[in-house]
């Protein structure tokens, strides 16, 4: 008989619980007594547009001949009451990030590689600046609930005007920048004294709810003369209700931002725990359009996750019109860059996962108001590589569309599409791979 | 979300014309609430009598109902028909009978509202509409409220529309959203309260039946409902003999009240108001937040 | 003078009408007549015009208002002036809540009260009310002055950065961050000035007021005042 075997030691387990994040947070609170500020979206993994697949045509479809046969990309926004509706070449809009929470020179970059590429740009909490006006073709003035900034002049002056309700990334929480970024010229245009933390609302300041809403919009247009499009923009979280409304309200375009949807700045806690993922939120927000007889009439722009080409088709197959980019196009900035390792590396942190956008220490030059390091980020080469990115995402969703026989991006389909996981299959509402079963359909 | 009204009328010169009023007030916020309407009526009750207003869900012909009723009740029914609602009025101790009855028809027949002097109609469509379909302008009445909807959460219907009776005489409308009626709900049921409806503003109609039924006047009701009730709320509330509005802490909701020796006005906006005889000289004011207001005929 | 009435003509004919004035206008006074409670009624005028408006008036009446003056024979509804650039609005009634909402400069004068939220986040905007204001009133107040003849209700001043609050009546509660502050000879010129301006001067004394502010505690996060956010 075999002797028994010496006893080996335990090895160390970690708890799936108390994991080790987990456990350095509660160190972290006991620590300091507040909770984890930073900026960017969910970061956990959450059901997403991977978990889709398109089919591809073969005989009983027809695939159309890339590169030379056409597949159109041009999108309109704002056909409802505007006389001025938006024109853009491709359905990829660039989603309303703050000067303040950006840098002069980064808004100046959005607006130069979203103009080369025929699409919007979007304002943010803070005003309009005159880089992003000046190097905008096309932009799109945020009304806040803070106001910051908030000019009858630039209201004329924007191309569209879109009254944010909320955003995905903190559905009903208020906004926030932190002292190191009140810079002297974000404190003038924001009205505050420079240096504080600053702690936006979270409702508008005159009016709540869906009938003061409508009277909202109506002041809005009056002060434009009816020309520009009102967009009205939600985060996820009960997107058939919240697009009705908009549509009942008066918008002209409805933004529905879903939880993977950058912030500059808010809790770690929120930004994971309250709203849904965008991949659970286009179907029934295009069932409200549909309900009310107001696809396509009332435009439907998404974001929140979007990074290639095929989340851009699998986004309109699913019934949006449009997508919106914030994180990906402050990547295609700069943001997060490897080459800047070794600076990452001094704040704690590495490329790739550097999210204290609030501290305004970003070494590329993006997230900050430090003249030092904003200078670092060259306008014309960030908005180069953002023009590129663009039409990459651009000549990605048409490949696909010409593989499913479309000649054009907005004739994608929900039927395009099937599921890799269940769960994928009942929040997109298409079939499970290889099945006709799609769970959990049931109307709302 | 919504718009709501409601007229107290002081002076009885002026009760032939309160349902006139009370329609040119809900046809003013019909864009607030596009979805639908309805309306309370305070008018006549006969001397032990009940009333009530029931509405036809199936076919038009009410007839075969009341034969059919009449002779399980053995005695004539008085029936007023407006449009797809019933106004039926029993004998106080027939009122139960009554009530089996129509539980008895499920599909078609509802009952919208009780009382002794109570008329309650409500329906899908403009507003403006809606008031004219149930022949408003003509009604009399001591006070009534009324309702323009914009439904949020709960479905577009007849039965989603306000205002909400859960008791006799008791009715209410309601302007935001409440964000704990689930919860709520679930307590009343346990109270025996019924509701028809997903609605949040039920819930509100019916917590206040419960406080009253557990004896707590109107005004008692309405100041508990401050600590039960979370959420945006502006209500406006009758009964038999009261009118009472309250605002909810916060108080986002618009509201604006007139009050002359004729009567007392309650409008989401001075729109609402603008017609009403008198009002240039009235005594504007918007109700404090959580501060109850309440007015009893005596 | 050119009188618009409402009863015949659209607002939106109105405002088209007023937005179309050049800046050198003759035609500087205009009157409005059966408002009836109309919402954004002048809304983004940006002339050196009057417009009087006779009767009550419902949302966001002057909204954005620049350079114009308007005057307000009656009451107004929610948002009077909200987001006002310049010029004036005179209401000689009541006004409803959130009067004066995020006014970046110009003056707003209520006659009669405003409800709650009178100044919310106001921005640079001067308010004069001769009556009183309701609860919440100034709440993140960030520039500009606020001055009350009557009381002020619950919350005065939550979370305010740099707007003066003056109150001659009582104040029913301070929000978090907002104290009393000493008015020194400054605030009490300060104080003249817009009552000049407001046309109220000789109607009470700058020295019958008492002077609201921030004490500047919430500008930096400390978790000791984490129940104030």
């Amino acid at each position: 008989m075999d002797p028994m075997p010496p006893a080996a030691h335990t090895r160390p387990r970690f708890s799936a619980t108390f994991d080790p994040y987990t456990i350095s947070e509660i160190q972290r609170a006991a620590a300091t007594g507040i909770y984890d500020i930073r900026g960017g979206g969910s970061k956990r993994r959450l059901p997403h547009f991977d978990d889709l697949l398109f089919l591809g045509a073969s005989i009983s479809r027809y695939p159309l001949e890339g590169y030379r046969e056409r597949c159109g990309t041009d999108v309109v926004l704002g056909t409802r009451f505007a006389k001025t509706p938006i024109r853009l070449r491709i359905p990829v809009t660039i989603a309303g990030m703050s000067f303040g929470a950006l840098s002069a020179q980064a808004k100046e970059a959005l607006g130069r590689g979203a103009t080369a590429a025929g699409t919007s740009t979007t304002t943010g909490d803070g005003g309009m600046t005159r880089e992003e006006r000046g190097h905008s073709k096309t932009l799109v003035y945020q009304v806040l609930p803070s106001r910051y900034g908030m000019n009858p002049d630039d209201l004329r002056a924007a191309d569209a005007v879109e009254i944010v309700v909320g955003q995905g990334a903190k559905p009903g929480g208020g906004g926030m920048l932190l002292g190191q970024k009140i810079s002297a010229r974000v404190a003038e245009m924001r009205d505050l004294p420079e240096g504080i933390d600053q702690r936006s609302a979270c409702r508008h300041p005159d009016w709540t709810g869906p009938d003061d809403l409508e009277i909202k919009i109506e002041e809005i247009r009056e002060i434009t003369d009816w020309e520009k499009p009102i967009y009205v923009k939600v985060g996820a979280s009960r997107p058939y209700y919240d697009t009705a409304l908009a549509v009942k309200a008066g918008a002209d375009v409805v933004v529905l931002d879903g939880m993977q949807g950058g912030t500059a700045a808010t809790q770690e806690i929120f930004i994971e725990h309250v709203g849904l993922p965008i991949l659970a939120s286009i179907r029934p927000a295009v069932q409200a359009l549909q309900d009310l007889g107001m696809h396509r009439k009332v435009q439907l722009v998404v974001s929140g996750g979007i990074r290639n080409g095929a989340d851009v088709a699998k986004a309109l197959a699913l019934g949006a019109d449009a997508v919106a980019i914030g994180t990906a196009a402050l990547i295609a900035l700069g943001d997060n860059d490897p080459r800047l390792e070794a600076e990452y590396e001094k704040l704690g942190t590495t490329a790739g996962a550097y999210d204290d956008w609030h501290e305004g220490r970003d070494p590329a030059g993006i997230t900050t108001q430090d003249p030092a390091l904003a200078a670092r980020l060259d306008p014309v080469k960030a908005g180069r590589r953002l023009a590129n990115y663009l039409a990459v995402l651009t000549l990605e969703a048409q490949t696909i569309a010409r593989a499913c026989g479309k000649s054009h991006l907005h004739n994608l389909e929900p039927e395009d599409l099937v599921a890799l996981t269940i769960e994928a299959a009942a929040m997109a509402r298409v079939p499970l791979a290889g099945t006709d079963w799609i769970p959990g359909r049931s109307s709302f | 979300m919504c718009g709501i009204v409601g007229l107290f009328l002081k002076n009885p010169a002026l009760e032939p014309a309160l349902g006139a009023h009370l329609a040119g007030m809900l046809g003013v916020l019909s864009d607030r609430g596009p979805d639908s309407a309805g309306f309370a009526v305070y008018g006549a009750g006969e001397p032990d009598h009940v009333k009530l207003t029931l509405r036809m869900t199936g076919a038009g012909d009410s007839r075969p109902f009341v034969e059919a009723f009449a002779a399980e009740i053995r005695m004539p029914v008085q029936v007023t028909q407006r449009r797809t609602h019933l106004v039926i009025s029993v004998p106080s101790d027939m009122a139960e009978p009554a009530a089996r009855a129509i539980a008895a028809r499920p599909d078609e027949l509802q009952v919208v509202g009780t009382g002794r002097r109570m008329e309650l109609y409500k329906e899908v469509g403009l507003p403006t509409r809606v008031a004219e379909d149930f022949g408003l302008a003509a009604m009399a009445g001591t006070h009534g409220i009324g309702h323009t909807r914009m439904a949020t959460e709960s479905a577009v219907t007849t039965a989603g529309a306000h205002p909400f009776s859960t008791g006799p005489d008791q009715c209410l409308v309601h302007n935001g959203s409440l964000s704990n009626h689930n919860n709520v709900r679930r307590v009343l049921l346990r109270e025996g309260i019924a509701f028809a409806t997903e609605n949040d503003s039920e819930v509100a109609a019916g917590y206040l039946t419960w406080r009253m039924r557990e004896g707590a006047s109107l005004g008692e009701a309405l100041e508990a409902a401050l600590s039960d009730l979370d959420g945006f709320y502006t209500f406006v509330v009758g009964t038999e003999s009261g009118f009472a509005v309250l605002r909810d802490p916060i108080s986002c909701k618009p509201a604006v009240m007139a009050e002359t020796d004729d009567y007392v006005a309650f409008g989401s906006e001075y729109r609402a108001l603008a017609g009403l005889p008198g009002i240039e000289a009235a005594h504007l004011f918007e109700p404090e937040p959580a501060t109850v207001y309440a007015w009893q005929r005596h | 003078m050119p009188v618009v009435d409402l009863a015949a003509t659209s607002r939106r004919a109105l405002n088209a009408m007023l937005h179309a004035l050049p800046p050198d206008t003759n035609e500087t006074h205009w009157q409005v007549a059966n408002p009836e409670g109309g919402h954004a009624i002048a809304a983004g005028l940006d002339a050196p015009v009057t417009v009087e408006i006779r009767g009550h008036v419902g949302y966001y009446c002057g909204g954005m208002n620049k350079r114009a003056t308007i005057v307000v024979d009656g009451n107004a509804g929610t948002g009077v002036a909200e987001n006002m650039m310049s010029g004036e609005i005179r209401v000689k009634g009541d006004a409803s809540q959130s009067a004066g909402a995020t006014g970046r400069g110009g003056l707003l004068v209520i006659e009669g009260s405003a409800a709650a939220r009178c100044g919310i986040s106001m921005k640079g905007i001067d308010i004069v009310v001769k009556g009183s204001i309701g609860p919440m009133s100034a709440f993140m107040a960030q520039r500009g002055n606020l001055v009350v003849f009557g009381d002020a209700g619950e919350t005065l001043g939550d979370s305010i950065y740099e707007a003066r609050l003056f109150v001659r009546g009582a104040v029913k509660s301070l929000g978090a961050d907002c104290v009393e502050k000493a008015m020194g000879a400054e605030e009490r010129g300060l104080l003249a000035g817009l009552l000049q301006r407001a046309g109220l001067y000789g109607a009470a004394s700058p020295d019958e007021f008492r002077l609201y502010g921030s004490a500047r505690r919430l500008y930096h996060f400390h978790v000791d005042n984490a129940d104030a956010y």
